[in-house]
């Protein structure tokens, strides 16, 4: 009786001097700080109780820290933040959540958070919002506000206004399958579509290969290409000199499909180069999709590799990966690697791939892709 | 008076344990149950009702203390993940909690994010799903810690999603990330989310749960991979024996006091040897290799469900089998048993009761929900939970 007393007490403190104090700063402080491998959840653990019993009035501070807190982090304030919702749900700061919400200089994940408050809460206010999304720097409110337009030329009986709609959805889109499905309806009206310029898709390559890749050993193996020498215009395989050539798909989804070019070998690797011309030193997405192994260097630097096989299909944006381009040129590497499996599911040996900002509009390189 | 309340509760408290349903396949982790339940389905019973779910979810409902727990995943990129709970008596909604996906949410069509089913020590509720992000959180849906693996390890994941279900085990959260690139078997301490081992585990898709071998200090936990079965002890991941022939990805062993059913070159019977450091194999037979669910205990009985949705009955002790009948599949979750009658729905929705006698089985009931299932249900004395992607449902007699 007397733990529950005091726990109330303090819980009543916290209330009471919650409105940016020196101690509900370090309370929220201890939530932002998660580090990856549980590296903080037991400061965590003790200022969470007290967090997810702040008024609501906190909740702008709580959405402003997700800005500075990480994935983990983000979750952790989420829960609080719902938490204390639950428990006053008629005295939110309503409008502080929604100019939180139409401030773009917030994080997207944040934001989306701020808007999930008023959905659940107040949800024909947030339904009204969705329309102003339409040019939003975050994807997922900007998908919110395609959403509706798409959804209304789905409803559309007159096919003048869909495809007035559909224009308007292709143009906004930032997601795949949203891009997808306008183009797809457009196309069905008659319209090209040019995906690959639409999405930034790169279609022009110079390849390299194969390489040995038995017992999917070659994935590790550091081949001439991704070696110091990298960029020379020849190196060794198993089989002799081989040098760059180019390649460039026709496909529309920019796939690139490696078995055009040397046939449908197994236990193979091939490398990819580009050079992309950034107008200006920028924060960017480098998004590939391959159902191969794969590793991807920009500017001489590994980025990220993924040593899996055929577990699901290629698709547009697969892996993004955050990275940096210079201004000037880029070079982009990839390896793409095929393994043993003989079934008709595996003969795929291909990749895609684009660059983006963080809103998910395409990147264009300013000057040719290929030197 | 006090004395009386206790002893009171003591004799009332087994009858709670065995109403709760505490993980995949049951609180022993093998389909099967020691109480009696429903033998006839009524929709229109009273205490039947259904809920509807906010997202997809092929994770099973789990039962604690009079309360349903329940994964789903919502989202253009099933990027919401949500932790439901439900009364078990009415299916109303006592909380939701959302979080946001730290690992990777792309999945097979077939399967989804909420894959894996919670798991709980009474105390608490843990819940894992296929971006292998894992919240620890309180009967009241109060966050205790959580962990974001992929998030960690960034190329544990899988192209076709994840689904192991966690466990817990003195203490230790046993959570299995096995997939082709970063795979490993991670021990996490219960009380706060810090990790106490980690093994490297084989490289390969791998689907399976662990299990529970054994009770008290000399419980055990067994790991399935391509490889076969290698037995650790919780506390601190150390291997106590292996089992090297080989076992399947999908369908997960079933234990059953110190017997562990593998599937493996069909469905192979491990004993484990007194101390449990070393095994002996006890039968082996290529004709009860299960298809996608996990074979079901029933009393000294087992049972398992091939692709060709044939169902075998057999004895624990010597594989031999008693009787087997053509059920209707495709069955993806596994059956769950009582010692007298067998329960499943197929992929259509079709759920079905089969009374288990020693010489036949016999459907004794059907229901047709008209949804996709893909899940294994939960079994309560006075009814059975199952969840689509639509909705949970108590199903009353």
């Amino acid at each position: 009786m007397i733990k529950h007393l005091s726990i109330l007490y303090c819980l009543f403190c916290v209330k009471l001097s919650v409105q940016s104090s020196p101690d509900s700063t370090n309370l929220i402080q201890s939530l932002v700080a998660i580090k990856s491998q549980g590296e903080g959840n037991r400061k965590a653990m003790k200022a969470w109780p007290q967090v997810s019993q702040f008024p609501p009035s906190a909740i702008p501070q709580l959405l402003e820290a997700m800005n500075r807190a990480n994935d983990l982090g983000d979750n952790w304030i989420r829960a609080a933040i719902e938490k204390i919702c639950e428990q006053n749900t008629t005295q939110l700061p309503v409008q502080r959540i929604i100019a939180f919400l139409q401030d773009h200089s917030n994080q997207a994940e944040s934001r989306h958070m701020a808007f999930q408050i008023l959905q659940s809460e107040l949800p024909s206010k947030a339904d009204q919002l969705i329309p102003s999304f339409i040019d939003d720097p975050a994807p997922v409110l900007r998908q919110k506000a395609v959403e509706l337009i798409l959804s209304k030329a789905r409803n559309s009986s007159a096919k003048p206004k869909a495809i007035k709609l559909y224009q308007k959805a292709l143009i906004q889109a930032r997601e795949v399958e949203q891009i997808k499905e306008a183009s797809r309806e457009l196309e069905e009206a008659g319209e090209k579509i040019n995906l690959i310029q639409l999405m930034g898709l790169l279609p022009e390559w110079q390849l390299m290969g194969p390489f040995d890749n038995s017992e999917r050993k070659g994935f590790s193996v550091e081949y001439g290409p991704e070696s110091g020498k990298g960029l020379t215009e020849q190196h060794k395989n198993k089989d002799g000199i081989v040098k760059w050539e180019k390649f460039s798909t026709q496909d529309e989804l920019g796939l690139v499909d490696i078995n055009q070019k040397y046939g449908e070998l197994k236990e193979v690797c091939a490398y990819a180069r580009t050079t992309f011309h950034s107008q200006s030193a920028q924060s960017a997405h480098f998004r590939i999709g391959s159902k191969n192994a794969w590793k991807m260097w920009v500017n001489g630097t590994l980025l990220f590799s993924r040593d899996e096989y055929h577990r699901g299909k290629t698709r547009i944006d697969q892996f993004i990966i955050e990275g940096k381009l210079q201004e000037g040129e880029n070079e982009i590497l990839l390896k793409v690697c095929q393994n043993e499996q003989t079934q008709s599911w595996t003969k795929q040996w291909e990749f895609n791939f684009r660059i983006t900002d963080r809103t998910g509009s395409a990147i264009h390189s300013s000057g040719s892709t290929i030197k | 008076m006090k004395n009386g309340f206790l002893f009171l509760l003591s004799l009332l408290s087994p009858l709670f344990l065995n109403a709760d349903w505490l993980q995949f396949r049951g609180s022993l982790g093998n389909g099967g149950t020691s109480i009696t339940s429903i033998t006839q389905f009524s929709k229109e019973n009273k205490n039947s009702w259904k809920s509807e779910l906010p997202g997809r979810g092929l994770s099973s409902p789990i039962l604690v203390d009079g309360k349903i727990f329940l994964t789903a995943s919502s989202g253009p990129k099933q990027e919401t993940l949500h932790i439901l709970c439900f009364s078990q008596n009415e299916g109303n909604l006592i909380w939701e909690r959302k979080f946001k996906a730290t690992g990777r949410t792309i999945c097979h069509e077939k399967t989804c994010v909420a894959a894996p089913t919670m798991v709980s020590d009474r105390e608490v509720v843990v819940a894992q799903f296929s971006s292998n992000d894992i919240f620890c959180v309180d009967l009241d849906g109060d966050l205790l810690w959580l962990r974001g693996l992929t998030y960690d390890f960034p190329n544990a994941a899988n192209g076709l999603g994840m689904s192991s279900s966690p466990l817990i085990s003195k203490g230790v959260l046993i959570a299995q990330v096995e997939n082709d690139a970063d795979s490993f078997t991670t021990g996490i301490d219960l009380k706060n989310g810090e990790e106490l081992w980690r093994n490297i585990r084989p490289k390969g898709a791998n689907w399976t749960s662990p299990v529970l071998l054994g009770t008290g200090k000399n419980q055990k936990v067994a790991l399935q991979s391509t490889k076969g079965i290698s037995l650790i002890n919780p506390t601190n991941g150390k291997e106590s024996w292996s089992y090297q022939n080989g076992a399947s990805s999908i369908p997960s062993s079933t234990p059953v006091g110190d017997v562990l059913l593998v599937p493996s070159n069909g469905l192979t019977a491990l004993k484990t040897r007194t101390g449990g450091n070393s095994h002996t194999e006890v039968w082996q037979d290529n004709k009860l290799g299960p298809g996608t669910g996990s074979p079901a205990i029933s009393g000294n009985r087992f049972l398992v469900i091939n692709k060709a949705n044939v169902l075998t009955y057999a004895k624990i002790d010597s594989g031999e089998i008693l009787w087997r009948m053509r059920i209707k599949g495709p069955v993806s979750g596994s059956p769950v048993a009582t010692r007298s009658h067998l329960y499943f729905f197929n992929e259509d929705g079709l759920g079905q009761i089969i009374k288990l006698g020693e010489d036949e089985g016999k459907v004794i009931a059907t229901l047709d929900l008209q949804e996709t299932i893909l899940s294994t249900p939960a079994l309560a004395a006075d009814g059975l939970y199952i969840r689509s992607d639509k909705n949970l449902w108590k199903i009353s007699q």
